[in-house]
């Protein structure tokens, strides 16, 4: 019998010692049946791409709470697509302005962005309608 | 061949990935791909790291994997953390003590959820060991889940297991306790800066004394601190040694694995298919729990109806065979 489990990655790029938010969200994704790898702080993008790649995920969930999110995200995208892992989902979340968030959605450096106050239940059903089992 | 079995092969890393998965998944390609594979397993070391949570078995792999490294073989790490019951989901965090090796082209580490599986390994451990193995990692270190005092599947999937300890973990009497106990190949008292591992490298010295030694092997008992990096030659030299011990006797174990395994397959499939008669008779299950019958005659009559099932397929194929 086969059985499929959604697989995310949860990552911290660069300089950033906050992660509590990024375990919650862990936290909230196990809870809703998926498998979590958590990778920890202060992660560099080729750590984290490696690792998604490795870990065969479905997405990658980056938490950035240091402003440094035109930098960083991009950087893990690009560094995805050189390695043929262009069709792994990109989400963040953090403290990312309107207009940051519009440039990275258009950019299409990240699928969606999510800022502080959504609903956990939210990130669940958006990853469930874009994650095809 | 397939073309995910050709680029593993040739060491492509998403291939090696998604073959996994497709183990873990049960995909409906698994068992072609698998047929692909074998042929270019059995040629890694599988070492086994299991102990109670905490003890510091990611640390260790982590540690081992640095050693190893230098040495220039090619590393796999497969670490099982445990799925909830509840909801099938899974953290898995063991990465979070591997870092230093995450970019490191010589070194694949993999994350795996039990899935309900219980004996400290995940049912798909033993396929993804042999995706890995084909990758041409030279050494394979499976990490278990945090095991209490029975979790013991990693022995049969590990050429050398190691049971990892911290001082203070218990007293003699843990010791010598059945289970977990009796499979190290290796014991590591690890966190050995906290003090108390002469007695507990005692107890296990004086446990030793008294089991009947494997083809000679005696398990040493070694310390080590992981994260300060003490220790781990003395390990992997230990490794190495119990590793040409094995080499001896290296096919009668193979066949022993064998068996294990088609053991383990042919009951599985006979678990469904029972479950599948089962349900199709669910009369019986009502009798039962109504009293009606006891569990032990209606038992006798399911296995009866099966055997009649397969002795009519049998029949037929016979007939068949003969037209042909």
């Amino acid at each position: 019998m086969s059985s499929r489990r959604i697989r995310v990655l949860i990552a911290k790029p660069g300089l950033d010692g906050h992660d509590r938010g990024a375990r919650v969200i862990a936290r909230a994704l196990r809870d809703a049946g998926m498998e979590v790898i958590y990778t920890g702080l202060h992660q560099t993008p080729e750590q984290i791409v490696e690792a998604a790649i490795q870990e065969d995920v479905d997405v990658v969930g980056l938490s950035i709470l240091s402003g440094a999110h035109m930098t960083l995200i991009p950087m893990v995208t690009q560094l995805l697509r050189e390695r043929g892992a262009g069709d792994i989902t990109v989400i963040a979340g953090g403290i990312i302005p309107e207009k940051d968030v519009k440039a990275l959605k258009e950019g299409g450096w990240a699928k969606e962005i999510f800022t502080p106050g959504t609903p956990l239940d939210d990130i669940v059903e958006w990853i469930r309608n874009h994650v095809k089992v | 061949m397939h073309e995910l079995v050709k680029k593993l092969l040739a060491g492509d890393r998403r291939s090696a990935a998604r073959l996994i998965s497709i183990m873990e998944n049960n995909a409906p390609e698994k068992e072609e791909l698998l047929a692909q594979i074998y042929p270019f397993t059995g040629r890694a070391h599988v070492v086994g790291l299991t102990g109670s949570p905490g003890a510091g078995k990611s640390s260790l792999a982590d540690a081992l994997t640095r050693e190893i490294r230098a040495e220039g073989q090619k590393v796999g790490i497969i670490a099982v953390d445990p799925t909830s019951p509840f909801t099938g989901g899974a953290l898995l965090g063991d990465r979070i003590r591997m870092q230093e090796h995450a970019t490191d082209p010589g070194v694949f580490i993999r994350s795996m959820g039990t899935r309900g599986s219980l004996g400290g390994l995940a049912q798909a451990t033993r396929d993804a060991i042999r995706v890995l193995d084909a990758f041409g990692c030279q050494v394979i270190l499976v990490e278990t889940v945090g095991v209490g005092q029975s979790e013991l599947d990693i022995m049969y999937h590990a050429d050398t297991t190691l049971v990892v300890l911290t001082p203070h973990a218990g007293d003699h009497v843990q010791v010598i306790k059945a289970g977990i106990m009796e499979i190290a190949d290796i014991f590591v008292i690890n966190k050995a800066d906290l003090g108390g591992v002469v007695q507990m490298a005692t107890s296990i010295e004086s446990m030793l004394d008294l089991s009947p030694r494997l083809n000679g092997w005696r398990p040493p008992v070694l310390s080590t601190v992981a994260h300060e990096h003490r220790g781990i030659r003395e390990l992997w030299e230990a490794i190495k040694r119990h590793r040409a011990c094995r080499r001896d006797n290296g096919a009668a174990r193979e066949r022993e694995k064998a068996h294990r395994e088609l053991l383990d397959l042919v009951r599985r499939q006979l678990e469904e298919l029972v479950a599948r008669h089962l349900n199709a008779r669910c009369g019986l299950v009502e009798q039962v729990a109504t009293r009606q019958k006891d569990p032990y005659t209606a038992a006798r009559e399911i296995m009866a109806g099966l055997l009649a099932v397969g002795e009519k397929a049998q029949l037929a194929k016979f007939a068949r065979g003969k037209e042909e």
